[in-house]
């Protein structure tokens, strides 16, 4: 945020980058990424201004963040970090993305505690919370729409939700059921020759 | 020890957050609603909208419920319980995944995960509504979500924390 004409000059080679470099380029991101989104803040960061990596190794990595336990910001943060400087890269970058916000929640926590009874700051949060949801419909329908094909898809994503959202079932034992039984519904050589692209990389 | 019992929730939700934040919000309101009475309905909703004030990962909630079972160190705790499990696997997963490369499973993995994450996150507005969605004014909620939703999936590009921050105003104007 601060130097981008340094970065401009800087060759695309990852071993040199600093440990400070990496908090700082994740404290910006942290600092500036609102309401989600922050995979275009990432990308815009990490490939088009600083150059730590190239598209493909962009992807490479979202893939691992979104496959795995935890969020895309801070599972992108730990595994960008380690690429360039091993555990600490990891570490000032997670500790650059999470600091900004992690200062605000706590900041605005203590205030509403001292505030609970405030009908005004009631009223606030109210409003933040209604139009939350419509964000995360917004989201979430971006999502299954980019990602989503096949009319099995959409069987799958009616089970989870009447799951955990109707019969309540704990989510350990909905990602241990239906979990194993989408992958063996999409095992390799099943279902159709492949439409999707997705299946594309050639074997080695 | 209400430290104790921040650490084993927040790290078992931290395991268990496959498709990100959004995706283990019913499972968050349960245990810290329902098993641990931490939390009212209400004491979520205003936490999760705190969250949404800030910039950065959309989870930092979970300092907020730290803080208000146990103060600073129980923000502290919440806060690293909920992302150091996820952020290790994550650490680990990368340096073993090129072995994966091209291997059919990974992408069988993807394509089945990826409709549950799905799920998983339709699951997690719900859980918002419920708590969001209520009251004597809950038809003015439902308008403030429906608009918001029509200008972002419909409309171009528009900025989401400005929508979030127009809700707040709007609701200090319509929710008093």
């Amino acid at each position: 945020m601060s130097e981008p004409a340094r970065a401009e000059t800087r060759p695309p080679v990852a071993a040199r980058v600093g440990v400070l470099e990496i908090f700082l380029t994740f404290l910006a991101i942290g600092a500036t990424s609102f309401g989600g989104g922050v995979v275009a803040y990432l990308r815009n960061s990490l490939v088009t201004k600083k150059k730590w990596l190239d598209d493909e190794g962009f992807l490479a990595a979202l893939e691992i963040s979104q496959a795995l336990p935890g969020l895309n910001a801070t599972n992108m943060s730990v595994i960008v970090g380690d690429r360039l400087r091993g555990i600490p890269g990891a570490v000032a970058g997670f500790i650059g993305i999470t600091l900004p916000g992690a200062i605000i929640v706590f900041v605005l926590a203590l205030c509403y505690a001292s505030n609970s009874g405030n009908a005004a700051v009631n009223a606030v949060l109210k409003g933040v919370g209604a139009a939350s949801v419509g964000l995360l419909l917004a989201v979430t329908l971006q999502i299954g729409h980019k990602q989503l094909e096949h009319y099995l898809d959409m069987i799958l994503v009616a089970v989870t939700l009447v799951l955990v959202s109707f019969v309540h079932v704990p989510l350990l034992y909905v990602l241990l059921t239906v979990g194993p039984i989408a992958v063996l519904l999409y095992r390799p050589r099943s279902l159709k020759p492949d439409t999707s692209g997705l299946d594309k990389k050639p074997l080695d | 020890m209400e430290l104790l019992r921040i650490l084993g929730v927040f790290s078992l939700l931290s395991i268990l957050a496959i498709g990100g934040g959004t995706a283990v919000l019913p499972e968050m309101k349960t245990m810290t609603i329902d098993q641990q009475h931490w939390l009212t309905e209400a004491q979520f909703r205003d936490i999760y909208a705190i969250g949404q004030l800030a910039p950065g990962p959309n989870m930092l909630m979970v300092i907020a419920i730290g803080n208000k079972v146990a103060g600073l160190p129980g923000a502290l705790v919440a806060f690293l319980a909920f992302f150091a499990p996820a952020c290790l696997i994550a650490i680990a997963t990368s340096r073993v995944w090129n072995h994966f490369e091209g291997s059919p499973w990974r992408l069988a993995i993807q394509r089945g995960m990826a409709p549950i994450v799905v799920g998983l996150m339709l699951a997690g507005t719900i859980a918002i509504a419920r708590t969001a969605i209520v009251g004597e004014k809950s038809q003015i909620c439902l308008a403030f979500a429906s608009v918001v939703f029509v200008l972002l999936y419909f409309g171009k590009k528009m900025n989401p924390a400005v929508l979030i921050l127009a809700g707040g105003l709007m609701g200090l104007i319509f929710l008093r």
